[in-house]
């Protein structure tokens, strides 16, 4: 039925499965959409958020995708200013997921301010000393970015393609391809930094304060450092997943285990400043401030315990770093999934502890650990932005050739 | 001549609260006068107080001991307005500043509702209208008409009564004076605290009440999350040892001054 748009030799399951898929993930967006629109007509009281959570599972997952999303601009960085051609087979897929994770995040930033309408007073009065201000500005430029790295994409249907000025418009466009991927990288390393700024800053919040080096804490390079480090290991989770669901080879294995060698490197440097910063934050930031590691952590186990910090650090943090720089272990395909699986979740839990914990570690000593748990219309509206990320995906995997190499690796 | 006013209050005038903790008997009066004076929204169903809008609280406070050991405190929080104020450096839309004579204002129709302000204040000294402000019928009438009453979606704070300090200052400058007279301007918390636990004004008057007690108690002078280091303008006085102790994160060697004196 949709043959036409389907990109010449490849193949594509029948439209019914794909209208069915579609379907699945409609009623997951009309879900979220419902949740969204109570938060938006109703206000934040539909959120568990308080007064003592004013940023929770929004944030957290805003920091997470956003950090997970840096494949795009890494590997864009990687192939285009580097030069690793290799690369070249898996940046279509890299660029998509990051426009999701980045879309899906402006999404939620805009549902997340109690004022949504007065959500420009940010660009109009500009507290040029607020990190926030400089991830509203680097967010949203970047966001652009990714929208003309993605449109060259779309112009590459088959149905578009016959139209010789659109094929043109798409020619040049990818000639001039790393003038924005090195915009992308500029934007990219500020936001990423100044999303941890954001925390580390905050002199008066014990457990996400760092020192730094001038006005940027050691929050600001750790998270470049943890972006760049996992956002690669997604978009290798993602092109694999891909292939088992399509049951079709996409790339070919020494991609997916490029992607992972340099997840793995980059995960290997910013553990060991991690490791060092966690030292130096736990022996003199605390005690300068009158505090213990344990006052930071609500004992070992439970909600914000310190098996966080033992899992975000050790599990999750130098075990897939070991295992994606052994280069016999990620020859397995088990073990590349499962460390870049490992890594993704690391890096994950460092943003969930950096949102939450810092908020809900007692400012006192008389005060007590308070509790959230999220409302259904906060998982809602975060199943919003998964049901568009998958569409978006699903949409482009079967129109658009996303992978240079899938014609060959499925001749037969 | 207007300007040389302003300049010479920038440099006269910085306002600080000094709260007496042992006289302080947790009755509330400050709490419900504040909400008077500044129009604050009250629903009817208040049993969560993480969503409660209150620009004062008063946390009770013991020592921990079983009975009949037991001692407690009542500890009045108002905004600290500190000095070096984490909530003005990061709100992305400076819909919050620090002014000349030390208060930290708050601009409603500015903020959009970040909470980025919360999430960084470590006094919980900010709160969020996460509803539409409503309030129990009939007492729009006795709304203060110089406080403008807020929407929902921002977030709002103590600002020490700022409106009075306008009003005295307009009525000083009515009968040709420039500065205020000591209790010419304190907030509807200190006015209406029964038992006096509650002074304010002028820390750079040398005369004024509060530096007279700041220097009379110095001894037992302390500010709160004093390592945190947002440099507040509330001071609390407390002739009890183990109050400190209780209150504030203490550095190694406080604690053994501490633990000696009690
Ligand atoms: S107490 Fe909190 S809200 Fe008040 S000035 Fe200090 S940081 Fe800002
Ligand atoms: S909530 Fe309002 S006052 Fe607070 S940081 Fe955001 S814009 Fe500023």
């Amino acid at each position: 039925m949709d043959a036409a748009l389907i990109p010449p030799g490849v193949q594509r399951c029948d439209f019914k499965k794909f209208a069915i898929w579609i379907g699945f993930v409609l009623l997951l967006l009309l879900w979220g959409l419902y949740g969204t629109a109570l938060c938006l007509i109703k206000g934040l009281n539909q959120t568990h958020m308080n007064n003592y959570y004013g940023f929770a599972l929004w944030i957290f997952l805003d920091l997470g995708v956003i950090a997970l999303g840096a494949g795009a601009f890494f590997t864009g960085f990687l192939r285009y200013i580097i030069g690793i051609d290799k690369l070249k087979n898996i940046i279509n897929i890299a660029v998509i997921i990051g426009w999701c994770c980045y879309g899906g995040a402006l999404l939620i930033l805009a549902i997340d301010v109690g004022q949504v309408l007065r959500a420009w007073h940010v660009f109009w009065y500009p507290n040029v000393h607020s990190m926030l201000t400089e991830v509203s500005f680097c967010i949203s430029c970047y966001f652009m970015v990714l929208c003309v790295e993605y449109f060259p994409l779309i112009l590459e249907n088959p149905q578009l393609d016959k139209n010789r000025f659109l094929r043109i418009l798409s020619h040049n466009f990818h000639e001039y391809m790393f003038i924005f991927a090195a915009l992308g990288t500029f934007l990219s390393f500020f936001h990423q930094g100044s999303l941890g700024g954001t925390f580390g800053v905050l002199f008066t919040r014990p457990f996400a304060y760092r020192t730094g080096f001038f006005i940027w804490p050691w929050t600001f390079f750790l998270f470049i450092l943890s972006a760049i480090a996992s956002g690669p290991a997604l978009t290798l989770l993602v092109t694999w997943f891909m292939q088992k669901v399509t049951r079709r080879k996409l790339v070919t294995y020494d991609v997916l285990e490029l992607m992972g060698k340099i997840a793995g490197t980059l995960l290997c440097v910013y553990i060991v400043f991690k490791l060092l910063d966690t030292w130096y934050w736990a022996t003199h930031v605390l005690p300068s401030k009158g505090m213990t590691l344990m006052d930071c952590y609500k004992g070992w186990f439970g909600s914000y315990g310190l098996w966080l910090l033992v899992a975000e650090l050790g599990i999750f943090g130098v075990v897939p770093a070991i295992i994606l720089v052994t280069p016999k272990l990620r020859k397995k395909e088990f073990w590349l999934i499962l460390g870049a699986l490992f890594d993704c979740i690391g890096v994950s839990i460092n943003r969930f502890v950096m949102v939450l914990q810092s908020s809900a570690v007692p400012t006192y000593p008389f005060d007590k650990w308070p509790s959230y748990m999220p409302s259904w219309q906060e998982w809602a509206t975060f199943g919003m932005v998964v049901a568009i990320a998958l569409l978006v995906i699903s949409l482009s995997y079967r129109y658009l050739p996303l992978f240079p190499q899938e014609k060959e690796l499925n001749a037969n | 001549m207007g300007y040389e006013h302003k300049e010479e209050r920038s440099h006269a005038e910085k306002y600080v609260m000094v709260i007496d903790i042992d006289k302080c008997t947790g009755c509330g009066a400050c709490v419900v006068a504040c909400a008077q004076e500044n129009n604050i929204p009250v629903r009817t169903d208040e049993t969560d107080k993480y969503l409660s809008l209150n620009w004062l609280v008063i946390y009770r406070v013991t020592n921990g001991e079983p009975f009949p050991k037991t001692k407690v405190v009542y500890v009045p929080r108002p905004c600290m307005h500190c000095d070096d104020p984490i909530c003005v450096h990061v709100c992305p839309a400076n819909a919050t500043d620090k002014d000349a004579k030390g208060i930290v204002s708050q601009i409603y129709p500015r903020c959009f509702g970040c909470r980025y302000c919360m999430a960084a204040c470590p006094y919980h000294a900010r709160v969020f209208n996460w509803y539409d402000p409503t309030y129990p019928k009939g007492t729009e009438r006795g709304f203060n008409p110089d406080v403008s009453t807020r929407m929902r979606g921002v977030v709002e704070k103590c600002s020490f009564c700022n409106h009075r300090y306008q009003r005295a200052r307009d009525k000083a400058i009515a009968e040709g004076r420039v500065v205020l007279e000591d209790g010419e301007y304190i907030p509807a918390c200190a006015e209406a605290c029964p038992t006096n636990a509650i002074y304010f004004g002028n820390v750079k008057d040398p005369e004024s009440k509060v530096s007279q007690i700041l220097k009379k108690e110095k001894p037992y002078v302390f500010r709160l999350l004093e390592h945190y280091g947002s440099k507040p303008s509330v001071y609390y006085i407390s002739r009890q040892p183990w109050v400190r102790e209780r209150l504030d994160w203490m550095l190694e060697q406080e604690h053994k001054q501490y633990n000696k004196k009690s």
